[in-house]
């Protein structure tokens, strides 16, 4: 098995490569305005370090968000294209449950991230791999509970989400090495239409910014 | 140099920098699909296209136009010698995502891609129905984004600006015209209906920068013009004329600094592209000034006028055949591309 992975729901363009064992190579940018620019260019640079041709691709897997529209929309679109070039399958695994994964927690807890607009993309986790509520948006004063929370959306907004909640050292954004992982597991374990892997459709939780005009305004004043 | 140039390359080209989601194959100079998903009904209430709307229609709509298009071209993704796709100008968050579907299908196919400028694919669509283009001709493109006057020397190589709009696109003007009179969005294919009923010279609008010794356009003071008269006149107004009048002032500027541009640059072949070209009453005042001064005029159907896939294929099927350089996979989608960028 090698799976490709990548998300670009957030600032971070991540890209590995993983055989079912382990991590084979993996690249990371932190740049919130580039992923149509870096992504690609990022796939090319992991298949060769790993030194691994792109037609022993077996698997993709992408990140579905929440994320921001424009970046989400560059993994989704490359993921589709690229396994349909390769003749491979592709899945979705939702941005913020590769960080609950990521995290290694075993208790309850929330995961945030930046939804721009001064709020939060979210879900709550009874542990690593099991979403109990969410994805949703929300202010990050409105953000339910008072469990344990992680991810960047937390970090931006330690007042309204309580500092002291704030679980300290887990990761802001997601890896695409722990959703190779993740999903290495998922498709090894033959759950691949389960709760984890999806169609690699993306996860807006918004309808788009659009006003219904009204009546054209006056041009003259009289 | 040096490089064995393919003459008639097989070319995906895709196209997404506004409503359209358009995907063409092209063999050579010989189109072999134009097929073309729009998302124009979403936007329609709202009076204009929606940028996020659009840019989520796109993602829907790419892979099964890709696949619709290679089914009815009775081609496989293997056998395409180049993707093409319109790298700007443009919608940014529209065209990021063909941008992403090229580069992904480009890399994972092992092809060269193609990065390019949508008014130059405007121009290169053409070859499709009438054959290689003249060298050099005088291309004006008007559609709801773009109002151009350009000159040709070789597309494949370089486009020179001659001049364009400095406030609304032609295009623009008649969605804008289009509310005002209560007519649906787009409003081009409504005026030139409606128009057909009226006469051109009931009402004297004004002819913007008309005889300004300049090869600019401007349409937002025949707009308000045309907004006045209705807001002026309102019940008592036969909106057949006012629909004509407003049209025949729009193409009589576009005609008459198209030739003017012929007539400075001593160009006798004139190419009308876009949106705007699908006009009928645009087409028609356009041969017959054309006639009288000797100059020959192409217009491409008005399938291929409005904004598609196959111009994208066609001129990427240009650059494959001239031997010019692919694009890098580091290209951005270029909201604001200048012209004379024919591939980024
Ligand atoms: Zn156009």
């Amino acid at each position: 098995m090698l799976v490709l992975a990548f998300d670009t729901a957030t600032p971070a363009v991540t890209v590995a490569l993983h055989d079912g064992r382990r991590t084979l190579a993996e690249s990371t940018v932190i740049d919130a305005r580039r992923h149509g620019e870096l992504l690609m260019p990022g796939v090319s640079a992991v298949l060769g370090d790993a030194g691994v041709a792109r037609e022993e691709i077996t698997h993709i897997a992408v990140g579905t968000g929440p994320g921001p529209y424009t970046g989400l929309r560059v993994g989704l679109m490359t993921a589709q294209a690229l396994a349909t070039a390769l003749g491979v399958s592709s899945y979705g695994v939702c941005t913020l449950d590769v960080l609950a994964y990521e995290s290694g927690l075993t208790g309850p807890f929330l995961v945030a991230t930046d939804a721009r607009r001064k709020e939060v993309f979210w879900a709550e986790y009874a542990g690593q791999r099991t979403r109990v509520r969410g994805p949703a948006v929300d202010r990050p004063g409105d953000v339910p509970g008072d469990l344990p929370i992680l991810g960047y959306g937390a970090k931006l907004y330690p007042e309204a989400v309580g500092a002291a909640r704030i679980v300290a050292g887990a990761p802001e954004h997601p890896s695409a090495a722990a959703l190779a992982a993740l999903a290495a597991e998922e498709i090894a374990a033959g759950r691949t239409a389960g709760a984890v892997l999806t169609d690699p459709r993306p996860i807006y939780l918004r309808r788009p910014d659009a006003k219904i005009p009204g009546p054209p305004k006056k041009v003259t004043v009289l | 140099m040096g490089t064995p140039v393919k003459t008639e390359p097989l070319v995906l080209g895709i196209e997404t920098s506004c409503d359209e989601t358009g995907i063409g194959i092209v063999r050579g100079h010989t189109l072999l699909v134009d097929a073309v998903a729009s998302s124009v009904e979403e936007h329609a209430r709202y009076g204009g296209v929606v940028p996020e709307v659009a840019s989520r229609a796109h993602l829907e709509a790419m892979m099964p136009t890709v696949d619709r298009a290679l089914r009815e071209a009775g081609v496989k993704l293997a056998d395409l010698d180049a993707i093409a796709v319109t790298a700007g100008p443009g919608l940014a968050g529209a065209l990021l995502v063909g941008v992403a579907a090229a580069k992904a299908f480009a890399y994972g196919l092992g092809k060269p891609l193609y990065g390019v400028n949508h008014l130059a694919a405007h121009v290169a669509v053409d070859q499709l129905q009438h054959g290689p283009l003249p060298k050099p001709c005088i291309a004006m493109l008007v559609s709801g984004g773009h109002s151009s006057l350009l000159l040709v020397p070789d597309v494949a190589h370089g486009v020179t600006s001659l001049g364009s709009t400095v406030d609304d696109a032609a295009g623009e003007a008649f969605d804008k015209v289009a509310r005002v009179l209560g007519l649906p969005f787009p409003g081009g294919p409504h005026i030139d209906r409606v128009a057909r009923e009226g006469s051109g010279s009931a009402i004297p609008f004004p002819r913007g920068k008309a005889d300004d010794g300049t090869l600019d356009f401007s349409f937002s003071g025949l707009k308000t013009a045309v907004a006045r008269y209705v807001e002026k006149n309102g019940g008592s107004m036969n909106i057949a004329d006012v629909a004509a009048s407003f049209q025949e002032a729009v193409v009589d500027v576009l005609t008459r600094k198209a030739l003017a541009a012929c007539r400075l640059h001593g160009v006798d072949h004139l190419l009308i592209g876009g949106g705007v070209a699908a006009n009928s009453r645009l087409r028609a005042l356009a041969q017959e000034r054309c006639e009288q001064v000797g100059v020959r005029l192409r217009v491409p159907r008005p399938g291929l006028c409005t904004d598609n896939g196959a111009m994208v294929a066609a001129l990427g099927s240009e650059l494959v055949s001239s031997g010019v350089s692919p694009s890098e996979l580091t290209i951005p989608a270029d909201s604001s591309m200048p012209i004379t960028m024919v591939t980024a």
